[in-house]
């Protein structure tokens, strides 16, 4: 399980992440050197952003910087779900997640209470990773592909507690 | 010229963009010229890995390009998916209306699975806390005219795993 308490306060009380992490979650710059096209716009230097950058990482802040990719417009992304018992839910978990195919994988509020997605290059392969599944844990796991997808992701709009300074 | 097929499947790409867009779901790394580290390791030039980046998105495979934020780390503790059994001949009218409220950030249709999952329209809903969240879904249910359907906010209790997909085949593993 990732939970890092809370170690951020201090990061996300600086101004300038606060812009690092709400004025780059798209256009990335395709340059030669995107992290100096960062810093010129921040007013600071390269090795500042990349510094930053680093830390906000490391304290879980940022996930990545990198690519958000469209379900279904490569390989094969589906959501799946299951019933597990309580007491076995810990090493379903596990097992789930011990799978590289598996990008996602929470516990929620239901009967229904696993849920991940399995990201592969085609729909066979997604298939085969959850019948192994389903065979290794004996439980039916419900497939939920995508059919329709109506949200356009602008990214995240952060809604600071406290005013920007 | 490649097509996107009607599936949304792009068909024409090769192996060698997909282990670009694993590399790009992990992460570009923090170096001052991570574009030529990439090229490095999959053996083309920065050149190449720039414009097939430029591609990508151009093409719509890539929805958005740049710095990823994980929610509960920046204090959206509470993560919900709302879900509702909505007619099929009316999905897309209410999804259009869900869509436009800025806290739900992700709407899809999927399948129901009667008789254990009655749902097929599913939004993802990030807050700063669960009363606000529970709050922001009665919105919704008003504003929307949902409240004749059936429902369920499924928070998220504990997180095992969250990282970027992976596309390429299995057979080729990325270096």
């Amino acid at each position: 399980m990732i939970d890092n308490g809370n170690p951020t306060d201090g990061l996300l009380d600086d101004p300038v992440n606060r812009r690092l992490l709400d004025d780059f979650q798209d256009g990335f710059p395709l340059s030669s050197r995107p992290y100096a096209d960062m810093a010129a716009r921040l007013g600071m230097s390269e090795s500042e952003v990349l510094e930053r950058l680093r830390r906000l990482t490391a304290a879980g802040c940022v996930s990545r910087v990198g690519a958000v990719v469209r379900p279904q417009s490569i390989g094969a992304s589906l959501l799946a779900a299951m019933a597990v018992p309580a007491e076995r839910l810990d090493a379903v978990a596990d097992l789930v997640s011990a799978c590289p195919e598996v990008n996602h994988n929470y516990e929620r509020e239901h009967a229904i209470n696993l849920w991940f997605v399995v990201t592969t290059a085609d729909e066979r392969e997604a298939a085969a990773v959850i019948d192994d599944i389903e065979s290794r844990t004996g439980l039916p796991v419900l497939r939920l592909p995508l059919l329709d997808q109506y949200h356009i992701d602008l990214g995240f709009q952060l809604e600071w507690e406290r005013p920007r300074a | 010229m490649n097509r996107l097929r009607d599936d949304g499947v792009f068909a024409g790409l090769g192996e060698v963009h997909r282990r670009l867009l694993d590399l790009l779901a992990a992460g570009l790394p923090l170096t001052p010229r991570p574009y030529r580290d990439l090229a490095a390791t999959l053996g083309v030039s920065e050149d190449e890995v720039i414009d097939g980046v430029a591609a990508l998105r151009e093409l719509g495979v890539i929805k958005r390009f740049g710095v990823v934020v994980r929610h509960h780390e920046l204090g959206y503790r509470a993560n919900a998916m709302a879900v509702w059994d909505i007619p099929d001949d009316e999905v897309a009218t209410v999804a259009e209306r869900l869509r436009a409220f800025p806290f739900v950030t992700l709407c899809y249709r999927r399948p129901r699975r009667p008789p254990v999952w009655p749902y097929n329209l599913f939004c993802m809903i990030h807050g700063r806390d669960r009363a606000r969240v529970e709050g922001q879904v009665g919105t919704l249910i008003d504003v929307c005219g949902l409240d004749g359907y059936g429902h369920a906010v499924l928070f998220s209790r504990r997180r095992f795993k969250q990282r970027g997909a992976r596309y390429a085949r299995a057979a080729e593993p990325v270096a």
